[in-house]
């Protein structure tokens, strides 16, 4: 590429920088740090509880959807919809600020998991119903010609081996979630992006803390994805 | 021991199995052949009701499996099966494929299972691979690590579903060699193969089935020297 450059955008850029008082900025960082550690540690929080609900909630649902039962398949199903058929921010409103008026007051931080967890649930509940499905049918005949039970087979025999195959999508998912977390910032959940809100809402530095804010949520997802392709990894060994 | 009462299966519309009717012998090596699509493999999978019979029934030792009060699972301990694709549980080694049933079925202890497990493997020849994982096995030493695993639950009967179809021809013999040593020491056994040499001097029986019936049964010699029906003879030319 032949970008020629001018000295006149040079000479601006130069005095740009000039211009940046970086003493204020790092004295601002310095401020602003202790609140973002401790965002991050609320965002963490809310996400690893809402992974667990999410895990419970979507083998559950996984293993309803493959039933031979139909009214189980269909309540799942149906649960499937509704969750993924909704904006998130809309769910979280509902739980928030819409059950109040049935007379059932969740505190900020119990309905961002219940929101999270419930959502997750549901795709969740897809990855491993297509984890399952993708175990050849053989496995399943051969655990009962032993004579094990359909629940028997499904512990020892199909789920495990589901396990190895969705990791890789279930980690995709929870990155998703990690990030999607950051809306629980608007029903008053002191987490990384709340607490970056209310930095700004004293220093007006925007620019710099959102900066600052995101840089965090790059570093937790790069952790966790570093922890996802590990477990994969390890898994794989066996195979 | 295992009794067969007017046998119907349907594939939606579709009758895969008409009325079949037969009465299998403790000790008794029956095998199954016919041309492909006959029902044969069908037949088989209802006899421990992997697949659900349309009507009629299945006794096994006096017990009828098409029936809500039966506990199939506890019939299934008793009938052994062998598949066409192995059906190994990848996640497991050779010795854990063939101790988990006991374990956890018939709730033995896992040293005990052990001890049972290695003296299948002894017999099944591989000993050896105890600690490795199906995958790193070849196709005749994972059958014959399947059959261990059904022969575990110490089954009274063993069905074998075309169990050297999917294997390459050296390797048939040292499968079929573990069946014949099975049939020897009297094991009631049910084999749907294509393996005429094994069903002429293994068999006890042989059961020639053709568009969902049985055409025509008899001992090998009489089934393979002087077949009587049509159908029969037609199919003996086309493989023999």
């Amino acid at each position: 590429m032949s970008v020629s450059y001018k000295r006149k955008d040079v000479e601006y850029l130069l005095g740009f920088l000039d211009a940046v008082n970086w003493q204020e900025i790092y004295l601002s960082l310095a401020e602003a740090m202790p609140f973002l550690l401790k965002g991050s540690l609320m965002t963490i929080k809310i996400t690893t509880i809402s992974v667990g609900v999410g895990i419970v909630l979507g083998v559950l649902i996984g293993l309803a959807r493959v039933s031979n039962n139909k009214i189980v398949g269909g309540i799942a199903k149906g649960y499937i919809e509704i969750f993924r058929g909704t904006p998130l921010l809309v769910q979280l409103f509902i739980l928030y600020y819409g059950l109040p008026s049935l007379g059932l007051n969740l505190t900020p931080y119990f309905a961002a998991v219940l929101g999270l967890g419930l959502n997750s649930g549901a795709y969740v509940g897809e990855i491993v119903r297509g984890g399952i499905e993708s175990i050849d049918v053989g496995q399943m005949e051969a655990a009962r010609s032993v004579g094990m039970s359909y629940g028997q087979a499904m512990r020892y025999i199909i789920l495990p081996q589901a396990v190895k195959r969705i990791i890789p999508a279930l980690g995709n998912e929870f990155i998703a979630l990690l990030k999607d977390s950051s809306l629980v910032s608007v029903i008053a959940v002191k987490d990384l992006t709340r607490q970056g809100r209310l930095i700004i809402s004293r220093t007006y530095q925007s620019f710099l803390i959102f900066l600052a804010v995101a840089f965090f949520y790059f570093v937790m997802v790069f952790i966790m994805t570093r922890i996802v392709n590990y477990t994969e990894r390890k898994l794989k060994v066996s195979d | 021991m295992i009794k067969i009462e007017s046998l119907y299966k349907n594939f939606g519309d579709l009758e895969v199995l008409k009325d079949i009717n037969n009465q299998i012998a403790a000790g008794e090596v029956v095998v199954v052949i016919g041309p492909s699509g006959s029902g044969k493999s069908t037949m088989l999978r209802c006899l421990n009701r992997l697949e659900e019979i349309t009507s009629g029934q299945v006794y096994i030792e006096g017990t009828p499996i098409n029936n809500n009060e039966t506990n199939i699972n506890q019939i299934r301990q008793k009938v052994g099966m062998v598949f066409q694709q192995f059906n190994l549980f990848p996640h497991k080694t050779s010795l854990e494929n063939i101790t988990l049933a006991p374990v956890k079925v018939k709730k033995m202890g896992e040293e005990q299972a052990k001890k049972i497990a290695y003296d299948l493997l002894d017999k099944v020849g591989l000993k050896d691979k105890a600690d490795v994982y199906p995958n790193q096995l070849s196709g005749g030493q994972k059958q014959r690590i399947a059959i261990a695993r059904a022969l575990a639950m110490q089954p009274e009967i063993m069905l074998f579903d075309e169990p050297t179809s999917a294997l390459d021809p050296e390797m048939v013999g040292e499968v079929l060699e573990v069946m014949r040593d099975l049939a020897e020491e009297g094991m009631t056994m049910v084999v749907v193969t294509h393996e005429m040499g094994f069903a002429r001097e293994v068999g006890d029986r042989v059961l020639f089935m053709d568009e969902g019936r049985i055409v025509e049964e008899g001992p090998p010699k009489q089934i393979f020297g002087e077949p009587q029906e049509e159908r029969t003879k037609d199919f003996l030319s086309k493989i023999l």
